[in-house]
């Protein structure tokens, strides 16, 4: 018990002089907040909420430098920021599956850094369930940085930079892994593309006029594609099977983490944000364009035990049926998708 | 703007005092609470487990060698003959026989009084496999973390077999999601010893963890067939097993 009140005079002590320097800054410069610290307006309550890592400052801006810090991994070559990259909403562009260290190849493509608050699960196959352990995975696969949490910890300690940025943060030392994981779900919490002209166009805002082929659009996405790609964060975060495959040798997707034979081949859905900017697309980046992909829905569709109800159509045919009207509208719709400030938001970059 | 800053300074001062003061009021006040200690011995069948040098064989006629042989205990909860319990918050213990300090721990902040049974959860409750960054026994640098599919390697057994295809025995027991829920809460017999708990002693609960068990019990293993498992449905057979009876009461000493 007396322990907890030391730690919260502690706090109340970093608190005071976080205050005092925040107010000493507020003369000379605009008010500075961490990114995606409150809910959009038009978004649904989150996951993993602020309050459970409040963001402060010090916090985001050292997860930043640890996002972006190559001795994350074994060669001291790869960092996060490698192959999540801020010009592509954070995937990794141009890349089908992922580099990681020595140019190791990964099993599956980097799909965009978004709006991960709302997410319940992480990950193609959901494997990861939460924003702080997820970034081990990436850690210690030999693919990918091939580094122990011990070596990063080490190196961490070993830094007189970290050491003081981190005992601003929490107030003792040595740097722990408990440090290391909550600092940098600062920044991957902070990730959040909400700033689309969607998004201006469904919270009345300025700058949100859509055309009408982009109207369109919308209706066409609201109505063939929602039912997966459905809501605000254009993802209902389930595990689907959107007809890639027959088999599944090299990949089973959800079957992976599960075992069960019903989920193989069903991946989770991604958002569609930022996917004009998030190419190659699917778990294995096979698409380069999106209107191959939109010829996948509509044509190109295989069949297999665990596809997708949605895509067994009364006639017997698989996929969705789209014109080419409504192909070249969902383009364009799509591309409203785009959210230029969160690309550009220099708080986000390295 | 400025004020109001200066004033929640304020309020987190006054917050942090008042709860110094209302600390030592409380422990004052709250009823007598004491200490347990539980010691775990680690054996197979009848010999003492020795990493590395000592070779054992299953009643199934398997030879085997441990190299590495650590499990999660969490959840103790304490019951009295009338039936109230008392579950020790944050139990969540490592014990590992690489680290002898680790196969002693206490129990502490438990309302006095005699308790008739005891029971606790081999490995860790499924809220915790998901709850993110944590710390003491619980951190992922004990290398006893699943990240690419998130949770709690609940029992880490390595060593070697010549009846295994390559030799290696790898049983990584975890998992808290059906159908491969290998999370077990037991609770062995105290064989008709109470747990006295009291301000003045300290009793040490003697328990006694039966490597072999892993292998016995309701599905024999053989090292031919099962050597290798991180979880999933082997997992279940090896967590059923050890269910059954990996630990017993050795004996329950008053102080
Ligand atoms: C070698 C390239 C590479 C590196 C380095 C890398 N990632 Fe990734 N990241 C990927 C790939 C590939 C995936 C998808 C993997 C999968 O689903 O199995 C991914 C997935 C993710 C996801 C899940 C996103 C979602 O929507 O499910 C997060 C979060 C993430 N990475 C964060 C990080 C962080 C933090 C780091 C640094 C510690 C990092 N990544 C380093 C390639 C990389
Ligand atoms: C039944 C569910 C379902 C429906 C309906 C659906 N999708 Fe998908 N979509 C998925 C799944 C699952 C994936 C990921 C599959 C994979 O990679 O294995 C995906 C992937 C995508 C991708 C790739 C995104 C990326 O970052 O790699 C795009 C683009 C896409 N869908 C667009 C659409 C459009 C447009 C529609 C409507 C015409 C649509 N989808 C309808 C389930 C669905």
């Amino acid at each position: 018990m007396a322990r907890y009140s030391w730690i919260a005079l502690r706090c109340a002590i970093a608190l005071a002089s976080f205050f005092l320097v925040g107010c000493n800054k507020e003369g000379t410069s605009p008010a500075w907040e961490v990114p995606g610290a409150t809910v959009p307006a038009n978004f649904p309550a989150p996951v993993y909420a602020a309050a459970q890592n409040p963001p402060t400052r010090e916090a985001y801006e050292l997860g930043r430098t640890l996002f972006y810090d190559t001795r994350l991994s074994r060669t001291g070559a790869v960092s996060c920021g490698s192959c999540h990259q801020q010009s592509g909403a954070f995937a990794n562009a141009d890349h089908r599956l992922s580099q990681g260290v020595e140019g190791r190849l990964g099993a599956r493509n980097a799909p965009a850094l978004q709006n991960l608050r709302w997410k319940t699960s992480l990950l193609w196959d959901g494997g990861a369930t939460h924003i702080e352990t997820m970034p081990l995975a990436p850690i210690t696969d030999p693919r990918e940085m091939d580094e122990t949490l011990d070596n990063v910890l080490q190196k961490l300690n070993a830094d007189p930079a970290y050491q003081q940025r981190f005992a601003q943060v929490y107030g003792e030392r040595p740097i722990t892994s408990y440090q290391f994981l909550r600092t940098l779900a600062q920044f991957t919490a902070a990730l959040t593309s909400a700033n689309s002209r969607y998004d201006h166009y469904v919270r009345h805002e300025a700058n949100g006029a859509l055309s009408a082929a982009e109207l369109r659009g919308l209706a066409t996405a609201r109505q063939k594609c929602a039912p997966c790609h459905g809501g605000e964060l254009f993802t209902d975060e389930s595990f689907r099977n959107n007809g890639l495959d027959a088999t599944f040798p090299a990949d089973s997707g959800r079957a992976h983490i599960t075992g069960r034979p019903q989920d193989a081949g069903r991946f989770k859905v991604p958002s569609l944000r930022n996917v004009a900017l998030t190419a190659p697309y699917m778990h294995d980046g096979r698409f380069h364009t999106l209107a191959q992909v939109l010829n996948h829905y509509a044509s190109d569709m295989v069949d297999s035990p665990t596809l997708d109800a949605q895509f067994r159509r009364p006639n017997g045919r698989l996929g969705i049926s789209l014109s080419e009207q409504e192909k070249s509208d969902l383009v364009a719709f799509l591309h409203t998708l785009t959210d230029s400030a969160f690309l550009a938001d220099a708080r986000l970059a390295e | 703007m400025k004020l109001r800053k200066i004033s929640a300074i304020f309020f987190y001062l006054l917050f942090s005092s008042a709860a110094l003061t209302s600390c030592k009021e409380d422990s004052d006040m709250q009823p007598k609470v004491g200490t347990l200690d539980v010691a775990i011995d680690h054996v197979v069948g009848t010999a003492t487990l020795a990493l590395n040098t000592g070779s054992y064989a299953t009643p199934a006629g398997d030879q085997f060698t441990v190299s590495t042989f650590k499990y999660y205990l969490s959840n103790f909860t304490l019951k009295k003959a009338d039936g109230t319990t008392h579950l020790v918050p944050e139990s969540y213990y490592l014990v590992d026989e690489a680290v002898p300090a680790s196969k002693t721990f206490t129990l502490s902040g438990i309302p006095a009084g005699d308790y008739t049974s005891l029971s606790f959860t081999i490995g860790v409750d499924s809220a915790r496999n998901v709850a993110g960054a944590q710390t003491g026994a619980l951190d992922p640098q004990k290398n006893m973390f699943w990240s690419w599919n998130t949770g709690y390697i609940f029992t880490k057994l390595e060593g070697t077999s010549p009846q295994a295809p390559n030799t290696a025995l790898v049983f990584h027991i975890g998992g808290f999601k059906a159908p491969h829920n290998t999370i077990r809460t037991i609770s062995p017999s105290l064989k008709g010893a109470t747990i006295q708990v009291q301000g003045t002693q300290t009793p040490t609960l003697h328990l006694k963890a039966d490597v072999l068990k892993m292998f016995t019990g309701p599905t024999t293993v053989r090292f031919t067939q099962l050597y290798n498992t991180m979880g999933g449905a082997n997992s279940v057979v090896v967590a059923d097993n050890q269910a059954a009876g990996m630990f017993v009461v050795d004996y329950v000493h008053a102080n």
